[in-house]
């Protein structure tokens, strides 16, 4: 075997998701939480991808290109909402979209 | 383990270590950036040296994949909206830390801990040696193909459905925009 081990892998993916949940809870750009999600969703595909390397079988790369096309989709609608919103003249800030606030 | 390893181990250390870095590095730079714009571009340098890491891990096809559907399709999409929407800035750490904040940094800081510390217990060890692939076609598209039309079929059928509603859901939310701003 040549390279780092699996572990290695699964650090790098743990801390994209970190950075991917610290960029969704702290920004409030739509766009940028948006982004962040991406950075996520990465991180999970890391650890898939390593992890279906490890056990030698490719069940793991066929999760993670579901999750790709899964992430494809969530950004057609993310921005589709996002371009409806600014057409609405709302604010581009998460923090100021309370209407449905009980 | 560095110290045993022979010269095309060594190469593949060097270019593990720049990958992971840069993709780190670029990581944080995304959620750093005041400029939508900025961050964007970073995000392709994140997704770019991603695509290494999973070359690293012998899944091409994933990687190539990747670097298609993600530097191709989706950042073209995000710069087009950035550029449309005019890239305002917006100042995530004006203001000093306020409650949300020093929560958020609570949050996400025990998720990193948590995932290290699962990594660390379950795995101790356990995982420092990779089995050999059974298939000389690992991660090439033969092998993904095979196995998308024969024992994931059910996964290749719902994410054909869930791109079609993802597209039919595009189409009505700008549709939608148009007629209620006119």
């Amino acid at each position: 075997m040549t390279g780092p081990d699996v572990v290695w892998y699964l650090c790098v993916s743990a801390f994209l998701f970190f950075t991917g949940a610290f960029g969704v809870l702290i920004r409030r750009s739509p766009l940028i939480v948006l982004l962040s999600l991406e950075i996520m969703l990465n991180g999970a595909n890391l650890a898939l991808i390593a992890f279906a390397r490890y056990h030698g079988r490719g069940d793991g790369q066929i999760f993670a290109l579901t999750v790709m096309a899964v992430a494809a989709s969530e950004v057609v609608v993310g921005l589709g909402l996002i371009v409806a919103m600014s057409r609405r003249k709302l604010d581009l800030d998460v923090d100021k979209l309370r209407t449905l606030r009980g | 383990m560095i110290l045993a390893a022979d010269a095309g181990n060594i190469v593949v250390w060097i270019v593990w270590v720049v990958a992971a870095f840069t993709c780190l590095g670029s990581g944080i730079a995304v959620i750093s950036f005041t400029n939508p714009f900025y961050s964007a571009l970073s995000l392709i340098g994140n997704l770019a040296s991603l695509a290494v890491l999973y070359l690293l891990l012998s899944a091409e096809f994933v990687a190539a994949a990747q670097v298609l559907v993600y530097a191709g399709a989706v950042m073209v999409m995000f710069l087009f909206v950035i550029a449309y929407l005019g890239g305002r800035a917006d100042a995530p750490w004006a203001g000093g830390p306020s409650w949300q904040s020093v929560a958020a940094v609570c949050a996400s800081a025990a998720l990193l801990v948590e995932v290290i510390v699962v990594i660390g217990l379950k795995t101790g060890g356990r995982l420092s040696h990779e089995s050999s692939v059974d298939s000389a076609f690992y991660g090439q598209p033969y092998e993904i193909g095979k196995l998308f039309l024969t024992d994931h079929l059910l996964a290749f059928e719902i994410t054909s459905i869930v791109l079609l509603i993802a597209a039919v859901g595009g189409v009505i939310l700008g549709h939608h925009s148009r007629e209620t701003s006119a």
